[in-house]
């Protein structure tokens, strides 16, 4: 993933629906074409963040990892 | 609170117990105690009552009664039927072209032993079973995502498409694919004939199978534990399971069901009692309330059906209004009885929990509310979303009254639950 990541979420220790909901009050902080990234251990986020991308009308781009080795879920704010 | 004020809203989790069947279980708990393979008067009685209800189950499902199991679970029924057919199929293909010769010990010339295909969807049963096969430890791993399985469309649906495309991907056949009547989680019911017809096909284009083809299309397993009795069998499988708690009957009773001709060979050790495709004491009087209840609810089926499909027609429209709600599954190609949504922001437990408070029992696939802290392997294979997710189902007794309530209730909980957490 080489996507420059504007806002990255720390979300490690959240469990569902925590990260999303941090993600839903936070991508409005990016501008229009900007790049969130939700850092977390949590299996769910992994199904529900790329659904809440298909619900909400955002561009689910996919999933790297975080330095320490947690997943990371890259989300380009297209709303 | 007494079960008559707290309308539960499971019963694909379980279908209270119906009438026809409480009645026959009370008499037989008398009547069919004995050993049925004994020949005195009591244990002929048992086989008696037995045979009734194996030739009561072929008959409401249309099968010939030697093609009726009984088992002590669906779970049960699920796994002599999976690995039976694998045992049937890995023992065909290992067998040395000599008939006369010594029976091979082995292993099959492909990378890897075949094994089973499942659809990305089945119940964890079917995937605990596949996984069992796969791990030489004995089956000590969690259940996986399976390493090799069909995927489904956003609803759910296993295409005949996707089975010929999984085909393309293995560098073996398989020996069984296994793929639900419907889906226990979403509803949604699988095309099993044209699944069948692409296994045939797929048997004609297999270069392998040219001439003299050792073995034909690979046999397809079907779980039919979520519909069975509450919608006609499919067609096309060469063993299929169920389970009586389901449609009413008893808890503690499977039917596995083999199609005459199928090669099916025990998976399990034998045991010596009347049906040798299973083992242990039967339980005459719970089988006999298991055909009893089946009987009963193939008979009012359409009526059933038809009243709980306008229900769930009712709640899927209204609960799709709602803000931030996705109903999953397939909207017409569905379980008549059943209906799933996800609903964002929310805690699945404390969905679950604040719906029971209010009175209202309902399941959830959500990963907070499972015992693994893992999201259902249904709505991550669908894309749905997992978490704040509802699965309501009606039983034959679930009136319109309660559904209200549930829909009433609904929004005042998102709300409640929406707000603790600012959203």
């Amino acid at each position: 993933m080489t996507e420059a990541v504007d806002l990255e979420l720390d979300c490690r220790g959240l469990l569902c629906p925590l990260p999303v909901i941090e993600l839903a009050r936070r991508y409005c902080d990016v501008p229009l074409g900007g790049v969130v990234a939700v850092v977390t251990e949590d299996p769910a986020a992994r199904v529900d963040v790329p659904a809440w991308c298909r619900m909400r009308g955002q561009e689910y781009l996919g999933e790297d990892t975080a330095a320490d080795g947690v997943p990371r879920y890259l989300v380009r704010r297209t709303v | 609170m007494s079960a008559d004020v707290h309308p539960c809203l499971d019963a694909a989790s379980s279908e209270p117990l119906h009438p026809a069947a409480r009645e026959v279980f009370s008499a037989a708990i008398e009547s069919g105690y004995a050993d049925p393979r004994r020949l005195h008067h009591d244990g002929r009685r048992a086989r008696l009552l037995l045979d009734n209800a194996r030739q009561s189950v072929a008959e409401s499902l249309s099968v010939r009664p030697d093609e009726v199991t009984f088992t002590t679970s669906g779970t049960e029924a699920v796994h002599r039927g999976l690995l039976g057919l694998h045992r049937g199929r890995a023992a065909r293909r290992h067998a040395p072209a000599d008939p006369a010769a010594q029976p091979s010990t082995a292993p099959p010339s492909t990378a890897g032993p075949p094994t089973v295909l499942p659809s990305a969807v089945e119940h964890s049963a079917v995937l605990h079973a596949v996984d069992w096969l796969r791990d030489a430890s004995g089956g000590v791993a969690p259940p996986t995502q399976s390493a090799q399985s069909i995927p489904v469309t956003g609803t759910g649906l296993v295409t005949a498409e996707a089975v010929r495309e999984a085909f393309g991907t293995l560098s073996a056949p398989p020996t069984v694919v296994a793929v639900q009547h419907a889906n226990h989680e979403v509803g949604t019911v699988q095309p099993i004939a044209e699944i069948a017809e692409a296994l045939e096909s797929l048997a004609h284009q297999d270069p392998a199978a040219g001439q003299g083809a050792p073995y034909g299309p690979v046999p397809l397993f079907v779980d039919a534990c979520a519909g069975a009795g509450r919608l006609p069998l499919p067609t096309g499988w060469a063993a299929l399971a169920a389970s009586a708690h389901k449609w009413g009957g008893p808890a503690g009773v499977g039917l596995l069901l083999v199609r005459k001709g199928a090669r099916w060979r025990n998976p399990f050790p034998v045991d010596d009692r009347v049906d040798p495709r299973t083992s242990g004491f039967e339980n005459v009087p719970a089988i006999l309330a298991a055909a009893a209840a089946l009987g009963a609810m193939v008979a009012e089926r359409d009526e059933l059906a038809a009243r709980q499909a306008a229900l769930v027609d009712r709640i899927r429209h209204q609960v799709a209004r709602l803000p931030d709600v996705e109903v999953v599954g397939e909207p017409v190609r569905r379980l008549p009885h059943l209906v799933t949504f996800s609903c964002l922001y929310v805690d699945g437990e404390a969905l679950v929990g604040e719906l029971d408070r209010r009175g209202l029992g309902v399941a959830s696939g959500s990963a907070c509310a499972a015992s693994t802290l893992q999201p259902s392997h249904v709505l991550a294979a669908m894309g749905s979303l997992s978490h704040g997710n509802v699965r309501l189902s009606l039983g034959r007794e679930t009136g319109a009254d309660t559904v209200e309530a549930f829909l009433a209730a609904l929004p005042e909980v998102l709300a409640e639950l929406r707000g603790r957490v600012g959203m």
